[in-house]
């Protein structure tokens, strides 16, 4: 469905992607692994469009997204900060985004009705907590029923409870066949979410695995004892 | 498109600089019109309010709303519009609400006291400012992420535009005078748009005789229908050059 291809992106001198080639199928749920700055937040910020690679192509459903737009339709992005127009309230940010995809689809309002917002609907962005805002931005994200969901440090911020909500909704979604993309640094959160797994490492793909070979290949039982043992092994070399 | 350029405009509006802007617009043309039974020093108020108070606002207010609406921006690029279209959206709310407020605080009672050629003459300037002007808000705010740089950058245009300029054509006006330079003044005045407002105004008012020879000379040529014409097209290029250069910058900007 997503086709990344020779993918590479310099801000000024700094390289922050070079050479990335990836590809996601329908139905996959993939972590994106890595030390702090090796360029996470920038492939997917080049997925969706707001970063111009330098060189490279990013395919989607076979077709280019440069100077594309629709595609971004079939996507629903959670960033890791969300950042909001401080003045407007929760419920005309909701509304607002609703009006811009003008979408005659069936809304998905379960996050909505599951984070209890309409509760702070009348709340401007600003007087809101961290974890309040990802609530938004997870819930924005859902809300129209994309092909593709992209989620930067999702639970990040977010408390037990709320991040388990959030987590069996990334199931739910996983189960009726959508790609899901999520970067994180809890390793332990992503246990029985994910089926593969990309490691990341100075804007360069370390490996790009499924779950089953990378835990036969090492003989562990969970995710992130599996990823420390690779990298032992790379610092022992 | 319609979407965004209303919830731009709504925003604007719910910013009470723009609603202060316009009433301040309107006491000091009210009052100026209502001085004299003559209108002459009610145009003079106005023309000094085109020149110096309508670049200053628009381009100052248009600046700091850019990069306050840095996060709305962010927002939007995620959903499925088109850069170009967010751009756009931005640029015409801004002149909408900027030249509504011109036409609101001064260009009525330039329509009540001087409904003549002088009085749309103003209006029409007056309006073409804003835009102008907006549109170097535009220019400055993508040149630079840092906002007090960007904000820098707006005041020194202005400046520029509205004092130094006028400093330098004087000092070139003294240095070559031995030299037949009048033809070439004209077009130096096309380099700042407050000059071709000034002189388009000016001519109007038939002030030009007191211009001396470059006075004559600036009648020959903005006198002219085909000169007003010309004149008229260049305050539109400075509208849509800077504009699209900061377009394009937009299109190829990380964010």
């Amino acid at each position: 469905m997503i086709e990344i291809k020779k993918l590479n992106k310099k801000f000024g001198k700094l390289e922050v992607l070079s050479d990335v080639n990836l590809t996601f199928k329908k139905g996959e749920c993939i972590a994106l692994i890595g030390p702090n700055g090796c360029g996470k937040t920038t492939l997917i910020k080049s997925i969706l469009g707001m970063v111009i690679p330098t060189k490279g192509d990013v395919l989607f459903n076979q077709k280019s997204i440069l100077k594309e737009y629709l595609y971004r339709e079939q996507i629903g992005y959670m960033p890791q900060i969300g950042r909001y127009p401080d003045y407007m309230t929760v419920g005309q940010i909701i509304e607002m985004i609703k009006k811009i995809r003008n979408s005659n689809q069936t809304l998905d309002e379960d996050l909505l009705k599951a984070f209890d917002l309409e509760k702070i609907f009348d709340k401007q962005m600003r007087t809101l907590s961290g974890g309040t805002t990802q609530k938004v931005s997870a819930t924005l994200a859902f809300l129209f029923n994309p092909e593709v969901l992209i989620l930067d440090e999702p639970t990040a911020g977010l408390d037990p409870l709320a991040s388990e909500i959030l987590k069996d909704k990334i199931i739910k979604e996983k189960e009726k066949g959508k790609l899901i993309l999520i970067t994180s640094h809890l390793l332990s959160e992503l246990d029985d979410m994910i089926t593969q797994i990309i490691f990341m490492q100075d804007g360069k793909v370390h490996f790009h695995k499924t779950i089953a070979d990378l835990l036969e290949s090492t003989n562990e039982q969970k995710i992130s004892k599996a990823i420390a043992k690779i990298l032992k092994s790379q610092s022992n070399e | 498109m319609n979407r965004i350029i209303r919830i731009i405009f709504l925003d604007i509006l719910k910013n009470k600089i723009v609603l202060a802007y316009t009433i301040i617009l309107g006491i000091l043309s009210w009052s100026s019109f209502g001085l004299e039974d003559n209108s002459a020093k009610g145009l003079l108020t106005i023309l000094n309010i085109i020149l110096f108070t309508v670049p200053l606002v628009s381009i100052l207010f248009a600046t700091i709303y850019l990069y306050n609406s840095s996060e709305f921006i962010e927002l939007l690029l995620s959903q499925p519009i088109k850069r170009k279209k967010i751009w756009l959206s931005l640029f015409l709310g801004l002149s909408l609400s900027m030249v509504l407020a011109f036409f609101i605080g001064a260009g009525i009672p330039l329509l009540v006291y001087a409904p003549d050629s002088v009085g749309i003459m103003m209006l029409v300037v007056g309006c073409l400012i804003s835009l102008v002007f907006v549109a170097l808000a535009f220019l400055s705010s993508i040149l630079t992420r840092d906002k007090s740089k960007g904000i820098g950058i707006a005041i020194m245009s202005w400046l520029y535009f509205a004092l130094l300029f006028d400093g330098i054509v004087l000092f070139l006006l003294f240095q070559f005078s031995d030299y037949p330079i009048e033809k070439a003044m004209v077009a130096v005045t096309a380099l700042s748009p407050i000059d071709l407002a000034r002189i388009q105004i000016l001519l109007q008012l038939d002030a030009s005789a007191m211009m001396g020879y470059t006075g004559a000379i600036f009648k020959d040529f903005f006198g002219t229908s085909l000169g007003l014409l010309i004149s008229f097209l260049l305050l539109c290029l400075w509208v849509v050059v800077p504009f699209f250069i900061s377009l394009i910058k937009f299109k190829n900007k990380d964010l």
